[in-house]
């Protein structure tokens, strides 16, 4: 019976089956961080007004190149294949035997980053011209305007799509067992190879995928109501003073 | 008097279309000019021009007699002392009515927070917004939105105000109670820059009217000489379409 091959996988394996969904969590977060940052100075760099002239403008155009052929690549190649490319490349490259966790995270960190970097550059564009001319009319520079205006606003605007590249990565780590990486996919994997009940033992990290992916989901939709604050404001009465803001 | 801004022979173009030409004017202390015209006759890029939010195609912009748009000038340092309000509000979409009025002074003037949040109040008081401090842009009125984006360019403590079309984006109700504010600022003695389409409020309020048409400065003079005894044959018209709506 199926069901009890379940119950008997999971009591025999459970420590298994823990490890494999926190190095997932854990590769995936941390790519995402890491991603979500390369994006938002790669989105913020080639959102920068080209000068008229001069060498500035020679030194934006060469990063925006090597930025947009960054973000091409890695957009138009599968991670599965930039893993073995990464991981067996620094090692022919380098002649470095690259930690295979580090191997992981680099590679979800910049898949995703060349994705956020579109998603940042599209949250930059759509803000309101308007908000970056008041920004400058009292006497912001670029990077206060955008630190103090501009970004604040993205950031709340890419926040779903950012939650979507979480949960993304959280399924996607699963190809990183091709170079061993020892995450859900992999130690199911080895769990089936031992009892040889595959559909039982993937069942189980089906359910562990769709749990950690869920309550991803729904935390960030807390996230970002508590974001937004409450929809009411205080009126102050002529007797209150504001002193605490 | 002393002029505060001195604008000689600025020309303007858009691509082919020549917005600007060959204009000079100027704004002397205490005074307020109101610039009226048709749509499309070079107002508001005129003021637009004066804090460089467009870029001047030539001539010069003499800012207590210092050409601004000289090479070397620090235009950060001179648009502080610039109050720009614009006809969309622009308010700060991330921050409430008191940090919009307070980040400008803390980023840019390097004041501290207790003193930005001093002036604030007190300009906050001018406005009659001084009770919505916690409120968000998007949940109060335009009428409410534009005056505490003049709150927010008096907090800079400015020496020219400019006002391009304030009460343009309003619905009728709201228009009074922004310009009751624009007429207090007057009374003060401010010095204002006002583009404008409401000619009553013009007439009443200015120390000097200029008339614009066609990207030069058909005619100028008092309020009573522009709207009573307009010289020229473009002023009479404009005037007889405006005023008989």
């Amino acid at each position: 019976m199926s069901f009890e091959w379940i119950v008997r996988i999971v009591s025999e394996n459970w420590p298994m089956f823990l490890r494999g969904a926190g190095m997932t969590l854990f590769i995936a977060l941390i790519g995402t961080v890491i991603g979500a940052v390369i994006g938002l100075m790669a989105g913020v760099i080639r959102t920068i007004p080209m000068p008229e002239r001069g060498p500035k403008k020679l030194v934006l155009k060469i990063i925006n190149i090597i930025l947009s052929i960054y973000i091409e690549f890695f957009r138009g190649t599968p991670m599965i294949v930039q893993a073995m490319v990464i991981y067996y490349g620094s090692a022919l490259a380098f002649n470095i035997d690259m930690n295979v966790m580090l191997a992981a995270v680099i590679v979800v960190s910049i898949n995703t980053g060349a994705y956020m970097a579109e998603i940042v550059r599209g949250g930059i564009v759509s803000i309101d011209k308007g908000q970056y001319e008041a920004a400058q009319a009292i006497g912001m520079n670029h990077f206060q305007t955008m630190t103090n205006v501009v970004l604040p606003q993205v950031i709340r605007n890419i926040l779903p799509a950012t939650g979507n590249q979480f949960v993304i990565n959280i399924k996607d780590t699963s190809v990183l067992n091709v170079i061993s990486v020892s995450e859900l996919y992999f130690l199911t994997k080895s769990v089936a190879g031992n009892n040889f009940r595959y559909f039982e033992s993937f069942f189980v990290a089906c359910m562990i995928y769709f749990v950690m992916t869920f309550a991803v989901t729904r935390i960030l939709l807390y996230f970002e109501r508590k974001l937004d604050g409450p929809d009411n404001y205080t009126v102050l009465n002529e007797e209150l003073e504001p002193k605490k803001i | 008097m002393e002029k505060v801004i001195e604008v000689q022979h600025l020309n303007k173009s858009f691509g082919a279309h020549e917005v600007l030409k060959d204009i000079d004017f100027s704004v002397h202390k205490g005074e307020v000019v109101s610039i009226i015209g048709s749509s499309g006759s070079g107002k508001s890029t005129l003021l637009r021009c004066i804090n460089l939010l467009e870029k001047p195609g030539g001539g010069q912009i003499m800012f207590h007699g210092e050409n601004i748009l000289d090479d070397r000038h620090d235009i950060f340092a001179y648009r502080q002392k610039l109050g720009m309000v614009f006809q969309q509000f622009n308010l700060f979409e991330n921050h409430n009515v008191l940090k919009n009025c307070v980040v400008g002074q803390i980023k840019v003037l390097k004041r501290t927070k207790e003193e930005a949040e001093k002036v604030a109040m007190k300009y906050l008081k001018v406005v009659g917004m001084d009770k919505y401090i916690y409120a968000k842009p998007k949940q109060l009125s335009g009428g409410q939105k534009q005056r505490v984006a003049i709150a927010r360019a008096l907090s800079m403590e400015p020496d020219v105000m400019l006002f391009d079309e304030p009460t343009s984006a309003l619905d009728p109700e709201m228009v009074g109670e922004v310009l009751k504010v624009m007429r207090e600022l007057a009374e003060i003695g401010l010095t204002m820059l006002i583009v404008t389409h409401e000619m009553e409020f013009a007439r009443e309020v200015s120390d000097r009217v200029v008339f614009m048409d066609k990207g030069v400065i058909a005619e100028e003079g008092s309020p009573e000489q522009i709207f009573n005894h307009p010289q020229q044959e473009r002023t009479k018209e404009f005037l007889k379409r405006t005023l008989s709506l």
